[in-house]
């Protein structure tokens, strides 16, 4: 109505004034440049993800296709052609399992607390503080209280000495206490997410508040809880540094080779030396000859990545599972 | 005060002592009713931390009976009902004072578990909240927690609710399936079956169908009037047309600002048969309110 006011009193020329004035014309230049910019910062990473993948797919790939199982069933050997990554597969899978075992419960059990149980005031904030700052200390300096207290003190309590106190055991352990805040941290964020609604319906039924964080709560947070910790193991497996300073054996060794069921499954690896994969890498690297520090680390490399995706995978498949379930 | 010089403030009515009618229509509601009472309530106030919500609420429950708690938004009409089943010991800081007694019993009294109280006293929520699992698994949740573990017997109970909550018909060949998946009516109706299946005295409704539409809110209306022969029903809403339709007693709150600190505090203007409420108040702000007035 207010158009027709505008002035002209024909239909066809107030149409031809609305079409004129709808079509917009101007050329929007910033919005195209900020566009063109989040395209421009998507491909460089894209670019450099992809030189990455194929330099070392070029390099490492060779070692499979000649050496094939060989390779990963080798140990740490002083010639080239005969070195392969079995006892860092080995050692890398142990740690796994350390933050499994150690980390996962634990840290989803602090999180429930601080999320469940402990009051909020100013301590609680100051410690949740505390370990979100926990999450971003450096992982060399866990390398060295893994060194201090897991190994100085417990493998020594343990009975060992000298370089046999710097076992596999200290080593995961030390791995798991160094994920340990992001477990706690991605818990307590699940947890969080839980709608406040559930809770009230779970406790307007008579349930304890246990009953509530069993049959409410978990469940609901499952699918993030399982996300973050999976993701926690890829980066325990993908540490170097707290595994040098803990004491990895990154030279030569004999110790475990071969990878077939009984090596790989052995709990007795435990109380020995170890390496693990980031540590083959890091040694391999520093090597001079060109076999070990471009083919077989590019190889190693190769190795470890399958390793992390198929963890990763698995935590994908976990999710889904659980986040499945939450809807039904 | 009538002995003061110009129009009362609102801090001088807040001080001065119940309305006289609430008293003399508390004397004719004991006399026309013989029902036994299941809330007691004196003099009820709740704080949170040091605000407080709502102040100086006195009215009885009876068994069987249907009681609406009415009034504007920020009255405490929630508050009092989150008392009712120790709802607000989830809320730091939240507190109360003066009588609030379930069969004679102080709900507030040392040693009294909030859980036992609940499972007594069950509760259904504003916005329909059912579990994200099963039709089965969210009515069969509290018979579980109480340790029925009986395929046979859960299977009864889960039918005997979803029937008494008139959802049966609808979700009977649906059973496995998610709850998310039901129309909103039917998810509340869901809570209704979930929080009868515990076989509760009391059914606690906060504004039941605020997110429901017309039809479903209809469906509700007339299934509460079928379950108050087995509950007594206390419900929240902030429609008067259904507290007008379902409830056989009414408590009409109010809210008053103190100028001091500027906060609102609830407060009950008047409790009486929901009759004499609509057609005959006592209280000229809850005329005002009923006929659209104010509020």
């Amino acid at each position: 109505m207010a158009l027709t006011t505008i002035g002209s009193s024909s239909e066809a020329a107030v149409e031809a004034s609305v079409a004129a004035a709808l079509s917009g014309r101007r050329a929007d230049v910033r919005g195209r440049a900020f566009e063109l910019g989040l395209l421009a910062s998507l491909l460089v990473c894209l670019i450099l993800l992809g030189v990455l993948i194929a330099s070392v797919l070029a390099d490492g790939l060779p070692v499979y296709g000649d050496r094939g199982w060989e390779f990963l069933d080798g140990g740490l050997s002083r010639r080239p052609d005969e070195a392969g990554i079995s006892q860092g597969l080995i050692g890398s899978m142990w740690i796994a399992v350390a933050v499994v075992v150690i980390a996962f419960p634990m840290g989803i059990g602090a999180a429930v607390y601080l999320e469940e149980y402990a009051p909020r005031n100013r301590i609680t904030a100051f410690i949740e503080l505390n370990i979100r700052n926990l999450a971003g200390v450096p992982s060399v300096v866990y390398g060295l209280l893994g060194l201090a207290i897991f190994v100085e003190a417990m493998s020594g309590f343990a009975g060992a000495e000298g370089v046999a106190r710097r076992t596999l055991l200290a080593g995961g352990v030390t791995l798991a206490v160094l994920v340990l805040p992001i477990v706690i941290i991605t818990t307590a964020e699940a947890i969080r997410a839980v709608p406040q609604s559930l809770r009230e319906g779970a406790f307007g039924a008579g349930a304890t508040r246990w009953e509530v964080i069993r049959t409410v709560v978990l469940p609901y947070a499952a699918p993030g809880i399982f996300t973050g910790a999976l993701l926690s193991i890829a980066r325990a497996v993908g540490e170097a540094a707290p595994l040098i300073v803990v004491g990895a054996i990154t030279g030569f060794s004999s110790l475990g080779v071969g990878l077939n069921p009984g090596n790989v499954l052995d709990p007795s690896a435990l109380p020995e030396r170890f390496t693990a994969m980031p540590a083959v890498i890091t040694a391999w690297a520093k090597l001079p000859n060109d076999e070990f520090n471009r083919i077989n680390t590019a190889g190693a490399i190769i190795g470890m990545l399958v390793f992390v995706v198929l963890i990763n995978a698995i935590a994908i498949v976990l999710r889904n599972h659980f986040e499945k379930k939450r809807t039904v | 005060m009538t002995e003061s010089a110009g129009p009362p403030t609102m801090t001088e009515r807040a001080d001065t002592p119940l309305p006289q009618g609430l008293e003399v229509a508390r004397r004719e509601l004991a006399e026309h009713d013989h029902l036994p009472i299941v809330f007691e309530i004196g003099d009820l106030s709740a704080y949170y931390g040091d605000f407080r919500a709502v102040r100086e609420v006195t009215l009885d429950v009876r068994q069987h009976e249907i009681t609406a708690l009415i009034g504007p938004s920020g009255c405490g009409k929630t508050t009092v009902l989150r008392c009712l089943n120790r709802m607000n010991d989830l809320i730091p800081g939240a507190r109360t004072e003066g009588t609030l007694n379930y069969h004679g019993v102080p709900l507030y009294g040392s040693g009294i578990d909030p859980v036992e109280v609940r499972r007594r006293i069950g509760m259904v929520f504003q916005k329909p909240n059912p579990f994200p699992k099963s039709v089965y698994d969210n009515v069969a949740y509290g018979p579980r927690l109480f340790g029925i573990k009986k395929r046979a017997q859960l299977d009864e109970v889960v039918e005997t609710s979803l029937h008494k909550a008139a959802l049966w018909d609808e979700v009977k060949d649906r059973m496995k399936d998610s709850a998310m998946g039901l129309s909103g009516g039917q998810q509340q109706r869901l809570c209704i079956a979930r929080a009868i299946a515990t076989d509760p005295e009391v059914v606690l409704m906060d504004e039941p169908c605020s997110a429901l539409d017309p039809i479903a809110t209809a469906r509700i209306e007339d299934l509460m009037q079928e379950i108050k022969e087995e509950f007594t029903i206390v419900i929240v809403t902030h429609n008067m047309q259904q507290a007008a339709r379902v409830s056989d007693a009414t408590a009409f709150f109010s809210t008053e600002v103190n100028p001091e600190s500027d906060r609102r505090t609830g407060r009950l203007v008047e409790f009486d048969r929901t009759e004499t409420i609509f057609s005959n108040p006592s209280d000229e702000r809850t005329e005002n309110y009923i006929t659209g007035r104010f509020g």
